[in-house]
């Protein structure tokens, strides 16, 4: 049987679940956070503006679950360059609302500001994000994450953490 | 060395086989580099598949100058300066679209797109104004190879045709790799910044020392085959082509393997369409040699790189600043093949990529390195005892050796002697 959940438990376990995932990427814990995803998980990072087509455009991440996988598996093999040493990453994650709820997913938007500390200089990174999230047992998994970077349409810096 | 400023002894700076750091990062160098190669010799703009249609229009750069790329009404495709020729205000602010004529918003001066003034606010403030005066700017010269559009602001010089040389027939093979015999630019650019010069960029294009050592970490999980074109043994081979071009010419490796689309990493069997495409258009026995060769690793002085499956194009912001522009290949007439351009170049390049953002992390890393000392050398002496001449008569090396970076010094030195 389903309960019946408020709305204010619901908005403490998704915001719970966005501030893991965001410790998660800040503290490089890379196996922990791709357990996050479900199997079918897509990482976007739009470029040229947030509604672009990404099977036609440019993204600057437009990764499929088997992609994501790739993508820690880089980060741990040690040999990353641009990520030994590790950035020093905080951010917070503010905002946050439920935009639409179906089924077993929510769809929730949140903002999001990043602290980069790594060898080039120190740069801050903004962006609107949006999640589909997954209803799996108790927790969530992510079906869908993208991140809109404010700046996206202009020239920017690597970007070699999990965003 | 601040004496430099008037006349910089070239010659002691760049030798043979080694160059001295302070080229990267000295500013009065880079204002010379302005004048003497962005504003003087032919410079990659942009491909004519970004402005289709008459009246399209695309922002771009020479330099630090700023370059409205147009097609006008009759179809000719035209290098304006984006600046009012009244007050000089930034004329077009949006980075494409199409316009029939564009419209300065501080004074409302109007010009046509193919640079005419077409009129201008309150117009009896100007009697007698011969409007031919005062059209746009423009690249004095400006001329297309295989689409792709590059101009240069030296008003005589040589032809595009006799700078791009030999490397002239790179575009040509990458031209047969569309059934159609053409290419487009229609994906967009990622735009990755990196702090550093832009001659690191330029000499790692076609360096093929790094890949076993940069791009480790992708090679330990990813199976793509790049690794063991670039390892000791492979037969591939770095070419110079003079004018500052040059090339890893991976061909000889993908003819030992003898697999058509080997060098994409996948097979005939995954594109059946292209495949198919692709021996109607050229007949089958070479359209499986084009489909062996792959498309060309070519780094076209001082701007334009393709890189197999994407394109590349360097901006010198500063000294110490630069950014890539990078966009998927695409293929008239292929669209599974472009497909998975598209998916493989996200995947490798940009501010993310799993290759690029190693590059760019030893592009940073070089640039901070060359601010140690004024008399220390950078080395480019690798494989000098084992290059040679191909038969066309450029000079060749082994795929690791530093044939490229001595050709790219060569030219560099004659145009920056050249007053």
């Amino acid at each position: 049987m389903m309960q019946v959940q408020s709305k204010a438990d619901l908005h403490h376990d998704i915001s719970q679940f966005l501030f893991r995932e965001a410790r998660y990427a800040d503290d490089h814990r890379y196996e922990s956070w791709e357990a996050l995803w479900a199997d079918d998980g897509i990482y976007w990072i739009p470029a040229n503006g947030d509604d672009i087509d990404p099977e036609r455009q440019m993204s600057i991440v437009y990764d499929n679950r088997s992609r994501i996988g790739l993508r820690v598996r880089q980060l741990m093999t040690g040999k990353r360059h641009t990520q030994e040493p590790q950035s020093r990453l905080r951010r917070i994650v503010g905002d946050i609302e439920v935009v639409k709820a179906e089924g077993r997913e929510l769809t929730v938007a949140c903002n999001t500001m990043i602290f980069e500390s790594a060898l080039r200089g120190d740069i801050v990174w903004a962006s609107r994000n949006e999640f589909v999230l997954r209803r799996d047992g108790d927790d969530f998994k992510i079906a869908r994450k993208k991140v809109a970077l404010v700046n996206n349409d202009k020239a920017i810096f690597t970007l070699s953490f999990l965003v | 060395m601040n004496m430099l400023a008037r006349t910089p002894e070239w010659g002691e700076m760049i030798h043979r086989d080694r160059v001295r750091g302070h080229l990267y990062r000295d500013p009065t160098i880079f204002q010379l580099e302005l004048e003497r190669i962005w504003y003087r010799t032919w410079v990659y703009v942009g491909h004519e598949s970004e402005v289709p249609r008459p009246h399209d229009f695309v922002r771009k750069s020479i330099g630090h100058q700023p370059i409205l790329m147009t097609r006008a009404h009759d179809g000719r495709v035209h290098l304006l300066l984006n600046r009012c020729t009244h007050r000089g205000n930034q004329l077009c602010a949006k980075e494409h679209g199409n316009a029939v004529t564009f419209t300065c918003p501080f004074h409302a001066w109007n010009f046509a797109s193919d640079g005419r003034l077409v009129g201008y606010a309150f117009a009896d403030g100007y009697e007698g104004l011969n409007k031919d005066e005062h059209g746009l700017g423009r690249v004095p010269r400006v001329a297309s190879y295989r689409g792709f559009v590059f101009g240069s602001f030296a008003p005589d010089g040589p032809s595009l045709v006799e700078h791009l040389g030999g490397a002239a027939e790179t575009l040509d093979r990458l031209a047969m790799t569309s059934p159609e015999g053409e290419i487009e630019i229609t994906a967009g650019f990622l735009k990755h910044r990196v702090k550093a010069n832009w001659k690191f960029i330029l000499e790692n294009e076609t360096d093929g020392y790094h890949p076993a050592f940069v791009h480790s970490s992708i090679f330990a999980v990813a199976d793509s085959g790049i690794g063991s074109l670039y390892g000791a043994k492979s037969t591939a081979l770095t070419r110079d082509y003079g004018n500052g071009h040059t090339e890893l010419d991976l061909r000889p490796e993908f003819r030992k393997r003898d697999a058509p689309l080997s060098w994409f990493g996948t097979t005939t069997e995954r594109l059946p369409d292209y495949v198919a495409k692709m021996n109607r258009a050229y007949g089958e026995p070479k359209a499986r040699q084009i489909m062996i060769d792959g498309t060309p690793h070519v780094m076209i002085f001082p701007n334009l790189f393709i890189a197999e499956i994407q394109m590349f194009v360097i901006e010198p912001l500063g000294v110490e600043d630069s950014v890539q522009h990078v966009t998927a290949l695409q293929f008239k007439g292929a669209p599974d093949l472009n497909r998975r351009m598209r998916q493989q170049t996200m995947g490798s390049v940009g501010p993310a990529g799993f290759l690029l953002a190693d590059d760019s992390e030893m592009y940073e890393r070089t640039q901070r390195g060359v601010h140690a000392s004024d008399t220390d050398w950078i080395y480019l002496g690798r494989g000098q005892h084992r290059e040679r001449h191909d038969g066309d008569g450029f000079m060749v090396g082994h795929a690791t050796d530093e044939v490229p970076s001595r050709g790219i010094w060569r030219h560099y030195r004659a145009l920056m002697e050249r007053p």
